[in-house]
């Protein structure tokens, strides 16, 4: 589905990752680890497009994400950043229907589809009822359950999360995985998230892709357990 | 949806009430029979279809224009910064239309340069948006390299007081009449709009609206801010140029021809907020150009009445609007 072709990432001189060449598959949720300064946000912000490459490809569906514009890769690729969001008189259901302005017309008009993708995108977090509630009253649980639902209303076959999990306590953090477990499976989509929580990464998704500067090690969850690799990097 | 509907067609009443309020009000008493004819082209003194053409009418379409004008750019500015106390005045807009109008009244003179009064009309308002043009593309230039909104605005506010000092240096050398005519210049006049001035400033505050109108959808998109606005397959460059566009010839224009008029830009939208309850640029943006016209209109009356300079009346009217916004500390952003 998404990949990635002897790509390298860095700043000026700095490099982050070097010759990565992986792909992930439709259906697994990828947890991408990593210390500090690893280049975990510039991988996901390069892989949505917004990061230009050192070197490489990166091809979602065959296409290089590089020659779309931008409404396109919004179709392929949504984007949750850690930026906290919260607009006074923004109910929930319009905010969500932001995610349909790669689809909608030049004054981002909602047709009776467009609606039902909103409801669905929603109900499948769990916040229908928070529909016409505004996100200034709302905990960072919900507010982050909201902006998966703008991500999902978006309709990608990829969804980039970047720390979704950091403001949030532990009960709403595993409730969280477990939706994006949830989203990835049954939605068949690609759905990688960066995270400082090792035991949510190895017990929880499928796959781990760890940032062992310069390369990108990119494993199911239990071989990454069993190698080893987690212990070393994070001298645990 | 029914509830911002009834709010629209009352603003919109609203206007029209004041519009023709605005026209048969005025230092000379004039009948409404006597407006009307004048309107309408039938029996009536001339003098008479004069001061209603001429200088009502003028006024009122001017204050119609120049309240819409500033509060659309106001909007669009307080999304673009992501910031409440954002406006085209805070952020040096019209320090830089008065920069450029102060090189033109009183630099062009020092220099020794003359032209005739088209000329003298088509160089005030070019001054002036070359003058806000330059400011704003400063201020985006440092917006772009710094995160922190709050140090946008303080160099905002640096960039105006840099221009203030500027001009007080043209004051200081200038004579006597160039003063004179920069000075009631800054006081801000709807009042001084020539006929022929109005055609040229009506058509670019119409174009700057259409503009305000096409960025409704980015300006939607970067309430997120400019990392999920581009995620969401927006093209925030061509976004930026043209919402800064808009903003030049709206505010740029309207301080070119009437003078820095403040507040309204600041104000307006948040009364626009408040009224509508809603976060949405396709009902705040008609929602601030018609509250921005209203206000506009009103605080012509007022200061007609009361014979204060508009500026004051703005000032007045909305300074307890922003310390308003201020204290409750609602995020909008």
């Amino acid at each position: 589905m998404i990949r990635l072709e002897n790509i390298s990432l860095g700043y000026g001189t700095r490099t982050l990752l070097e010759g990565v060449t992986t792909h992930f598959e439709a259906g697994t949720l990828t947890a991408l680890i990593g210390r500090n300064g690893a280049g975990k946000s510039t991988l996901l912000r390069a892989l949505a497009g917004l990061e230009p490459l050192q070197a490489g490809a990166i091809t979602i569906g065959g296409q290089s994400i590089a020659e779309l514009d931008g409404a396109e890769a919004a179709r392929r690729v949504a984007f949750v950043a850690t930026d906290k969001v919260r607009i006074a008189n923004l109910p929930c259901e319009d905010l969500v229907a932001l995610g349909r302005a790669p689809y909608t017309n030049w004054i981002g008009r909602l047709q009776a589809v467009d609606r039902e993708i909103v409801a669905d995108a929603l109900a499948k977090v769990g916040m229908s009822e928070f529909a016409h509630k505004t996100m200034d009253r709302m905990s960072d649980g919900e507010c982050q359950r909201v902006m998966i639902a703008r991500a999902l209303a978006q309709q990608t076959p990829v969804i980039l999360l970047d720390e979704p999990t950091a403001f949030l306590d532990m009960p709403n953090r595993y409730e969280l995985c477990r939706l994006l477990q949830r989203l990835a499976h049954d939605g068949q989509k690609v759905i990688l998230f960066s995270t400082h929580e090792l035991d949510i990464a190895t017990k929880m998704c499928d796959a781990i892709a760890l940032i062992d500067t310069p390369q990108l090690l990119h494993q199911p969850a239990s071989e990454m357990v069993a190698g080893g690799a987690i212990e070393r990097l994070f001298g645990i | 949806m029914t509830r911002n509907r009834l709010l629209f067609i009352f603003l919109s009443l609203l206007c029209v009430a004041l519009f023709v309020l605005d026209l048969t009000l005025g230092s000379t008493d004039i009948a409404w029979r006597d407006v009307w004819a004048a309107l309408t082209g039938g029996e009536v003194d001339g003098v008479v279809r004069d001061i209603v053409l001429k200088i009502r009418l003028t006024k009122a379409v001017v204050a119609v224009a120049a309240g819409a004008a500033l509060a659309a750019s106001g909007l669009a500015m307080q999304t673009l910064f992501r910031n409440p106390l954002a406006g085209p005045y805070v952020l040096g807009v019209s320090s830089g239309a008065s920069l450029g109008v102060a090189l033109f009244l009183l630099g062009a003179p020092l220099l020794g340069v003359a032209g005739g009064s088209m000329m003298q009309t088509v160089g005030l308002a070019g001054a002036a948006w070359i003058g806000s043009a330059l400011i704003l593309t400063m201020v985006l230039a440092v917006s772009r390299r710094i995160k922190d909104i709050m140090v946008i605005l303080i160099l905002g506010m640096m960039f105006s007081s840099a221009v203030d000092s500027v001009v007080q240096i043209l004051q200081y050398l200038s004579n006597e009449a160039a003063l004179k005519a920069f000075v009631v210049w800054t006081m801000g006049s709807l009042g001084d709009v020539t006929g022929r001035e109005l055609a040229l400033m009506l058509p670019v505050v119409v174009v700057g609206l259409v503009l305000s109108v096409a960025a409704i959808k980015p300006l939607n998109l970067l309430l997120l801010g400019e990392n999920y606005a581009r995620t969401m397959g927006l093209d925030v460059r061509r976004s930026r140029v043209l919402i800064l566009s808009a903003t030049v010839l709206l505010a740029g224009t309207v301080t070119a021809f009437c003078g820095p008029i403040g507040f309204i830009g600041l104000a307006v939208p948040h009364v626009a907020r408040m009224v509508f309850a809603s976060a949405d640029h396709r009902t705040l943006m008609p929602a601030s150009m018609l509250i921005g016209a209203v206000v506009l209109l009103l605080c012509d009356l007022i200061s007609k009445q009361l014979g204060f300079p508009v500026n004051t009346v703005t000032a007045l009217l909305g300074i307890p609007i922003v310390v308003l916004v201020v204290v409750r500390k609602k995020s909008l952003f």
